[in-house]
Parts: structure tokens; sequence; C-alpha cells
């Protein structure tokens, strides 16, 4: 277990150094950052002091070996455009993503799981096709898609939500349903194949067999086996959601990381955009390493193995 | 994503030894609705390569005095415009195609570079020994942490938003599903008496790699690229909507879909044409893939 947490920790904080480092000199071969923060017909003399300030003058090395520095005090630099540290700026608007991420989360567990086993149990029936094509479309339809759609549908036409910030729960309806409804689509289909995989056990044939009820076959034999493949495959999708929310926020204008990145990359604002990848990024590994530790917790046998 | 992502075809596929099934016995298994998806995907793919030939007008011939007309059959629209024109008088079809044109060819572009490098660092993961094994796997697993959106946006972002960066992009949004598969392909076939007998025989990494590994991972290969196609579709569409993908005077379906939304409260038509082909091609090739899944008899876990 020990070492398995260990294993687990060295891979988190690898793949943490490969961001850092391919953060810092991805924003550096792309020419001078000076360029696009200097205002017009501003004299050399204007770009060097700038390029002082900001610390751009140094060697790459030196400079890599500040900006670790510099991380491990907390201090990711200060935005271009806002003038304006960058901790600050992302500092404000985490609860906004990790509200809107937590609440797609909860609602796809709880609408694809029970849709997922009911495909499964009625897999040759009309409602199983139904909710499997259901399944298949949710896929296709890109989250900017289904968060436009809403838009037309229910701000500009019925005028029920509004379309964009994130003051009331009303504000959260179409955001939400709008990150959710590729997880969602996706957690169908794996809870369904997880469900059908359990059905075709043969512990399923003998609790049959034994006279147990179908709804005990299918809730206590077939239902607790499946949610342990389908937890398994919700720790991967973090990633996805974040990029999810990436795009929605930036629709309905939510308050949240994905949309000051979104920001920041039109915008060229390099500290913000290299600070905005490098938190995000930070903050899923966490949460991978977390559920990591939770399965070792939950099921010993994974613990033994690595 | 959207989301197109890479969490999206998260599931490994199982090692499998089989000959190549010829491609016109898979034909014979074709089921009703993978019928229709072929013909739409024919259709589709006819409709990009004859936009030229087929759309009734240019897609930057502007008229200003028909801005903004609905489609046909609705009130103030303009005969000879299908489905409408943009703000700037543009028939909306003859967009449509044009970037129906330049998304598929940059998804078809983006999943043949994401096969090669991941194939082939696949390839090397599973028969370059311990240490290109760690390396590649490394990556990898960076890769599955960090949300592709991410990466996306901060390439676009330091690289500039050409054509060729986009193409780049696409090209290593799945690779690592590739990588992991050729890999675990490669790690079982190693194992096989075929590939034994062959290296008793003197045949080098290469020759083990071209003739007995590369033909035993060509459906597991089409099944993914197909999946992946649709995802890549999706992810194309999603950067260009946020105006990080194909720049104006070019439109993409989600570049059409991105600055038609400035307009869509009085003009729905802008959004959606160029959102219905977005989703019914990732749909139809979607669907495919997942045909061709059980056809070729791919199995997943």
């Amino acid at each position: 277990m020990a070492v398995y947490i260990l294993v687990k920790f060295i891979k988190a904080g690898i793949t943490l150094w490969l961001i850092l480092t391919l953060a810092f000199f991805a924003s550096r071969v792309s020419g001078n950052a000076i360029d696009f923060i200097m205002p017009e017909g501003g004299t050399a003399e204007a770009k060097a002091a700038l390029t002082r300030y900001y610390g751009l003058d140094a060697s790459w090395g030196t400079q890599y070996l500040a900006y670790f520095g510099k991380l491990l005090r907390g201090e990711m630099g200060t935005s271009f455009h806002f003038r304006q540290p960058v901790a600050e700026l992302y500092a404000g608007r985490f609860p906004a993503t990790l509200r809107l991420c937590g609440l797609s989360m909860l609602l796809s567990f709880a609408v694809a799981v029970p849709l997922g086993i009911l495909a499964a149990i009625r897999r040759k029936a009309f409602s199983g096709f139904l909710i499997q094509a259901g399944a298949f479309l949710g896929y296709a339809v890109p989250n900017f898609v289904l968060a436009i759609l809403l838009l037309l549908v229910f701000s500009f036409h019925f005028r029920i939500f509004p379309s964009g910030g994130s003051d009331t729960w009303r504000h959260y309806v179409m955001p939400v349903a709008a990150l959710s409804s590729t997880l969602i689509a996706s957690l169908v289909r794996f809870s369904r194949s997880a469900m059908l995989d359990v059905l075709s056990q043969d512990y399923i044939r003998t609790a049959r067999a034994k006279g147990v009820s179908e709804f005990s076959v299918i809730s206590i034999h077939g239902l607790r086996n499946a949610l342990i493949t389908v937890v398994t495959v919700v720790g991967l999708q973090v990633a996805g959601l974040v990029s999810g929310a990436v795009v929605v926020e930036s629709v309905f204008s939510w308050p949240g990381m994905g949309e000051l990145l979104v920001f920041a990359a039109i915008k060229r604002d390099y500290p913000l955009l290299q600070s905005g990848v490098v938190l995000v990024g930070s903050v899923v590994i966490l949460i991978n390493f977390i559920v990591d530790i939770a399965y070792a917790v939950i099921d010993p046998a994974i613990g033994k193995g690595a | 994503m959207p989301t197109t992502e890479n969490s999206r075809t998260l599931h490994a596929m199982k090692v499998r030894y089989r000959s190549p099934s010829h491609p016109l016995s898979l034909l014979a298994k074709a089921t009703p609705a993978s019928k229709v998806c072929m013909g739409l995907l024919l259709l589709f793919v006819i409709l990009a390569v004859f936009a030229p030939v087929i759309a009734p007008h240019s897609p930057s011939a502007q008229k200003l005095l028909y801005r903004l007309r609905p489609p046909v059959g609705m009130e103030r629209a303009v005969s000879g415009y299908i489905l409408g024109t943009d703000e700037l008088g543009r028939d909306i079809l003859s967009r449509c195609l044009y970037a129906l044109r330049v998304s598929m060819g940059l998804a078809f572009l983006g999943s043949l570079i994401g096969a090669f490098i991941g194939g082939g660092l696949g390839l090397l993961s599973g028969l370059g020994g311990k240490w290109a094994d760690t390396a590649i796997m490394g990556f990898v697993d960076a890769q599955i942490a960090i949300p592709f959106t991410l990466i996306a946006v901060f390439i676009v972002a330091v690289a500039g938003s050409g054509l060729h960066v986009l193409v780049a992009v696409l090209g290593i949004a799945y690779w690592e599903q590739y990588a992991r598969l050729i890999r675990a392909q490669t790690l079982g076939l190693k194992e096989s008496l075929f590939v034994t007998a062959s290296r008793s025989m003197g045949a080098g990494s290469l020759r083990v790699a071209l003739s007995h590994i590369a033909p035993n991972v060509v459906s597991p290969l089409i099944v993914m690229f197909t999946l992946n196609f649709s995802n890549i579709v999706l992810l194309e569409s999603t950067l260009s909507f946020l105006g990080l993908g194909v720049q104006p005077p070019t439109a993409s379906l989600g570049s059409m879909i991105g600055q038609g939304r400035d307009y869509m409260a009085d003009a729905w038509w802008l959004v959606a044409s160029p959102s219905f082909f977005v989703v019914a091609i990732a749909l139809v090739i979607l669907l495919l893939g997942d045909w061709l899944r059980e056809a070729l008899d791919v199995k997943t876990s």
C-alpha cells in the first residue's frame, strides 16, 4: 500500500514537472511577449526597461530556476492585461469552476447510472434502444453546440434562464446541463456495458437459480459489482470535464478559470495563460491522485498489484 | 472536447490475434443502420469534395442588401438562398459546404498524424526496451492527466492560429490512445509463438514490427481511427468556435457557429445549419466506428 501510494505520488510529481517545464519553454519559444504589451510607438529603451522589469533579459536557465523558485513561494507573476497578480485573479475564480464541475459530476452520476442500468436490463426493449440512441447523440453533440441551443431556446425564445453570470440558481441550469451532457452520454454507455458484463457472470446465474428475486439480482448482485467499474471510470473523466468547462464557461460568461484562460489565450497574456494551465493541470493531477488512493483504500487488491 | 476529449475513448483494447478480414466480408455484416451511416458519410464526403461545384454561391460573396435573411419558406426569405444569409449577406448553404470541406479535411489530416505518431511511439514503447517504454508512457500519463483543451488553447496562443498549427494540435490530441493501443498489442504479440519463431530465425525488431505486429493491429487501429475522427471533428469545431482555430476569411463549421453567436438572438439560422452539420458528421462517424468495432470483433474493456 505504501509503495503503491509512493509510486502514484512520484508519477503525479513527474507529470506536474512535465507540465511546468513545457509551459515554461512553450511560452518562451514564441518570440518576445513584450511586443504584445508595448504600446504602439514605444521606444527601444522603454522596451528594454519592460523586458528587465519582467525578468525576460536573463538567460533561459536562470529564468527557468527563477520560475520554479517563484512557484514554490506561490508567486505566479502579474497579468499583462489586468496588471494584477495572477494568483489573485485565479483564486477569485476557482470556486465558480469548482461549483460548475462538481454539480455537473453529481448530476451526471445521478442521471447516467440509472439510465445505463435500465438500458442494460431492457437491452432488447424499445426503452433500451432509446437510451442507447440518446447516449450516442449526447456524445456527438459538442458542449458548445448544446450551450448555443439552450441559449436560443431558453434565453432568447422563452426567456426563462439568463444567458450569462452565476448569481442565482437560474444561472446554473444551462451551464450545468451543457457541461454534463457529454459526461452523461459516456457514463450511460459505460454503466450499460459494465452491467451487461456483470449480468453475464456465473454468480448472477447462480443467484437466479437459487430463486433470488429479479430485483435483488439486479440491485444487490448486479448493481454493486457494476458500480465498481463505473466509479473507476469517473476519475478518468475529470480531465474531460475540465476541458468542457473551459468551453462552457466562455459561452455563458461564467466567472470561472476557464473563461479567464480563453481570454488570456486570445489576448496572449502569457503569465495569465501559463499559470492558468499550470494551476488547472495541478488541480486535475491532484484529484486523480486522490482518486487513485481512494481506489486502493476501497479495493485492497489494487494496492497490492502495484 | 469537446469536449472532445482524451477521456472520451478510454476503452483500452484487448489483445486479439487474427488475420485482418477482407473489406468485402465486412460489408456482408453491415446492419441497416450502418448502411445508412455509410451512405451519409459518402454524401458528406461528396459534398465536401465537390463543394465548389455544388455551392450555389461563392462562400465569400457578399450581398449587403440581403443581410441576415432567414431560410427559404420564412418571411423575408430570398429565393436562391436556401439556408438564409449571414450578417454580411453571404449564402449560408455555400459557406456550410466549404466549411464542411475545411472541417473534414483538417480532421482527416489530424487523425492521420495522430495515428502515425501514436502508433510509432506505441511500437517503440512495446519493442524498444525499458527506458523507451518508461519515457513514452510518462508522456502518455501526462497527456491523460491534463485536460486537452488547455494544451490546445496554450499551443494556439503561443504558436499562433495558422492552419498548420491547428493540424498539429489536432494531430497530438489523441496520439496517446494509439500509443497505448499499439503498445498493449505489441506486448501481447511479442510473446506469441510466431514472433518467437521468427526471432529464432534471425528476424530483427524492424522485421517483427512490420511483418508480424503491423498486420495484427490493423483492425483495432481502424476502429480507433474512426472513433477518434469523430472526436477530432468535435475538437476542431470547439477550437474554431472559441476563435482559436480556423481564422477568417476561411470558415470551418465551428468558426461559423462562433461568429454567428453574436447575431443569434435575432437570426438563429446563422448557428443552426453549421451546428447541424457538426453533430451529423460526428454522429455518423461515431456510429460507424461503433459498428466497425462489432463487425471487426475488436474487444473493448
